[in-house]
């Protein structure tokens, strides 16, 4: 970790008058967006959320993960020390008309969601030659 | 004597807490040092918490001694390869260490520790001989 980076987490931003039902905090997950040949990869760290505990929602092009953990507090103890707090994670993402929906795939594995966007067949890179002027 | 003193006195959590919050007042960047720990005390009990998404759990390394307990880890970067980019890059790769102390000394036979979802949990106990005894009064 030679890197300076955050080590707090972001509180999710909502839109100005919108309230959230659950009292609980919401945290923008920190990701990483890869762009294969094939298909697009999206890493999202959600320490606490389990392939049961996270929602994936497609509405026109806003692509919505959402990961709900249940704290866990061991009982009868109290907190002293107290260096990151816990929520759910939410975080959109406008996906472009190249994303073949029906096949994007989502697995969860020691609390990092990896969804893989396939591209759809028109986008897929295609390398255009370029000739010298005939 | 007042009372405040004498609380601190028997409850080294009283004093561990005033030194946490002054240090960490003190600290421009409290807990700057990743991970990010939580921890959590019952009389001669602590748990530590911390959230290390992305590490296996063969990559964890707990090791405790005396009143320290020393995380290790490693997240491998993922590969880019030729042809591919990258959109986002905000994951934390690489190695970490970080050491916390507790105020007693920890029975190092009975530590456990579970790791999931990302989250590792260790529980640890004051070392038995360490602990407080109790005295009985008899009357006559």
């Amino acid at each position: 970790m030679t890197e300076k980076r955050e080590l707090q987490k972001r509180d999710a931003e909502l839109e100005k008058g919108v309230e959230r039902t659950r009292q609980t905090r919401v945290y923008t997950p920190a990701v990483d967006i890869i762009e294969k040949n094939n298909d697009i990869v999206l890493m999202a760290d959600m320490p606490g959320v389990d392939e049961n505990s996270v929602d994936i929602t497609l509405e026109k092009d806003l692509l919505t993960i959402y990961g709900k953990v249940e704290p866990e507090i061991p009982e009868n103890h109290r907190l002293v020390i107290s260096e990151y707090g816990v929520g759910d994670y939410e975080r959109t993402f406008t996906l472009s008309d190249e994303i073949d929906r029906e096949h994007i795939r989502a697995t969860v594995k020691d609390g990092v969601l990896k969804l893989v966007l396939p591209k759809a067949e028109s986008a897929k890179t295609k390398k255009i030659p370029v000739t010298g002027n005939a | 004597m007042r009372g405040t003193y004498l609380d601190r006195f028997l409850d080294p959590w009283s004093e561990f807490e005033r030194m946490s919050r002054l240090l960490s007042r003190v600290a421009s960047n409290p807990g700057k040092e990743f991970p990010p720990v939580n921890v959590w005390v019952n009389g001669d009990n602590a748990v530590i918490t911390t959230e290390i998404p992305g590490v296996e759990s063969d990559a964890i390394d707990i090791s405790v001694s005396g009143n320290t307990v020393m995380l290790r880890g490693s997240r491998p970067a993922g590969d880019i390869k030729e042809g591919e980019s990258c959109h986002r890059h905000e994951l934390r790769h690489g190695n970490f260490s970080k050491t916390i102390e507790l105020p007693f000394n920890i029975d190092t036979d009975k530590v456990q520790a579970v790791y999931k979802k990302g989250i590792l949990n260790i529980s640890l106990q004051r070392i038995e001989t360490e602990k407080p005894k109790k005295i009985e009064i008899k009357s006559k």
